[in-house]
């Protein structure tokens, strides 16, 4: 089983979202980097572009598929990981840390809320499995 | 309406191996073992074994069997030698194409012809009710295919047979021992490197396999799945059927010229193919490559000036030229090298050049 870090909240769509103060920095979770396989490309949105809960803000590309990234939360992007277009690898390699995609300044505390505990993401994927 | 998946003799390695199984042509087949660019540089590096005990083989022989195989197929086979295997195509009366394939000469009156896996059921089905004659026999389900390719394979293979397998070139083939297990030793593959593709009977693949595997741990030897069988066989722009070539693209535009001998005598297509050969193909298979990151996939239009002049059949980062390219056809007056070209992806346009194919220099034995 992929890991799953304790601290961070997920979507159904296999992203991360973890609170930094008043934003929150968004990624793909260690499963979906497996499932993908080697990712090639990453398309990130611009710093102020506006992104919405459950709606696409971006893409990622492996060798085989292209899939959309998806927002946690909406909000306003004030930052990107500007060298991942550069080094799209490394999502396989430390998606958790280096392979981070956005920070968001949400405009809505409520959904927050209404993301998944690791432990709820843990079993969405062990169910989604079998 | 789903039938269930078709499985190789080494399906039950794969899943102990921890390979990712996907749906391919009706067949459950390993994708990946570790990752497709992995994968991708151990052949180009050492060493790689394909199962690709799901390509179909047909026999044909008896005094009519070469008949057969000229009428059938494009290229000429005869003059092909006892031992020697030629790439070629089946097609339709209107040039389109029912498969590509290889045809072996096994002895005087008997040929085999290695036919991609999803088109078994209908290429047995033109092959038996087209040809004029000989005693055609479907050896398919009792015949599995271990390809062995890179730069280490002439070491692997030749460390497991008394054969001198050095002796063998390019597009040649000999029976042998490997391993010992009885195999027909084709020097052929789909990867641009030098190697081997190994016929061997079902029942004796797991053996054969397992022995590669263990015997080739000190070339660096490594199990490498469909994904990385693609990404290697695009770099040296090989067709795929399915993608790149089918029923409704001829060999010409293709860019198969070369296996088309209009002047061997009739064959099915010949009389379209000789009409596009004089005037000349309306679009070319050409390849791609990317001024940036962007991946080009099957179907994307390629366009010129805001005009659609065709469209991709493959694409992909490449791993050993580190670029992102692709495969597709063009309208012929933008075909030429040198051409800049846009292809769009999700709406936008990317800029992307024709370039000189294979994109990754070939290997192979010459």
């Amino acid at each position: 089983m992929a890991s799953v870090p304790a601290e961070l909240k997920y979507t159904k769509e296999h992203e991360w979202a973890k609170r930094e103060g008043d934003r929150i920095r968004i990624g793909i979770t260690a499963y979906a980097q497996e499932q993908l396989g080697d990712v090639v490309f990453v398309e990130l949105p611009k710093v102020g572009a506006k992104v919405t809960a459950h709606q696409a803000f971006g893409v990622v590309e492996s060798v085989k598929a292209v899939s959309d990234l998806f927002a946690p939360v909406s909000g306003e992007v004030v930052e990107t990981n500007a060298e991942l277009p550069q080094k799209p690898e490394t999502v396989n390699k430390d998606p958790y840390g280096k392979g981070w995609m956005i920070v968001v300044k949400p405009s809505s505390a409520g959904e927050w809320d209404h993301l998944l505990s690791a432990e709820q993401y843990e079993k969405f994927v062990a169910e989604a499995a079998h | 309406m789903n039938s269930p998946l078709k499985r190789t003799p080494l399906h039950d390695a794969h899943v102990k191996a921890g390979a990712r199984m996907v749906p391919f042509g009706g067949w459950d087949m390993p994708v990946q073992y570790t990752g497709i660019v992995e994968e991708h540089r151990a052949v180009r590096a050492a060493v790689g074994l394909f199962d690709v005990s799901h390509m179909g083989e047909f026999e044909v022989d008896g005094p009519r069997a070469l008949e057969a195989v000229q009428s059938l197929t494009t290229n000429d086979a005869s003059g092909l030698d006892i031992g020697q295997v030629q790439y070629s195509a089946l097609c339709y009366p209107d040039g389109g194409i029912v498969d590509d394939l290889t045809v072996y000469r096994l002895a005087a009156d008997r040929y085999m012809l290695t036919v991609n896996a999803g088109n078994i059921d209908k290429d047995w089905d033109w092959v038996t009710s087209h040809a004029p004659g000989g005693r055609w026999r479907n050896v398919s389900a009792e015949t599995a295919l271990i390809a062995v390719q890179g730069p280490k394979a002439e070491r692997l293979v030749g460390r497991l047979t008394d054969r001198d397998v050095t002796a063998i070139d390019y597009y040649r083939f000999a029976p042998g021992a490997v391993a010992g297990v009885r195999t027909l030793i084709s020097r052929t593959g789909y990867t641009g490197e030098d190697g081997f593709e190994l016929y061997v009977a079902a029942g004796d693949a797991a053996r054969l396999w397992a022995a590669l595997l263990e015997r080739g741990r000190e070339d660096g030897v490594a199990p490498i799945g469909l994904g990385a069988r693609d990404t290697l066989r695009l770099e040296m722009r090989y067709a795929l059927y399915g993608n790149d070539i089918d029923a409704t693209t001829n060999p010409i535009e293709a860019g198969l010229g070369w296996i088309v001998k209009l002047g061997k005598g009739p064959f099915i297509g010949r009389d379209v193919l000789e009409k596009v050969r004089a005037a000349g193909p309306a679009r070319r298979l050409v390849g791609l490559e990317m001024a940036e990151r962007a991946v080009a996939r099957h179907g994307y239009p390629v366009v010129k000036d805001g005009a659609p002049i065709g469209v991709v059949t493959s694409g992909s980062y490449g791993p050993s030229v580190d670029r992102y390219i692709a495969m597709a056809y063009v309208a012929t007056p933008h075909a030429g090298v040198g051409t800049d070209v846009g292809v769009e992806i999700r709406g936008q346009v990317k800029p992307a050049r024709v370039v000189k194919t294979p994109f990754h220099p070939s290997r192979t034995k010459k």
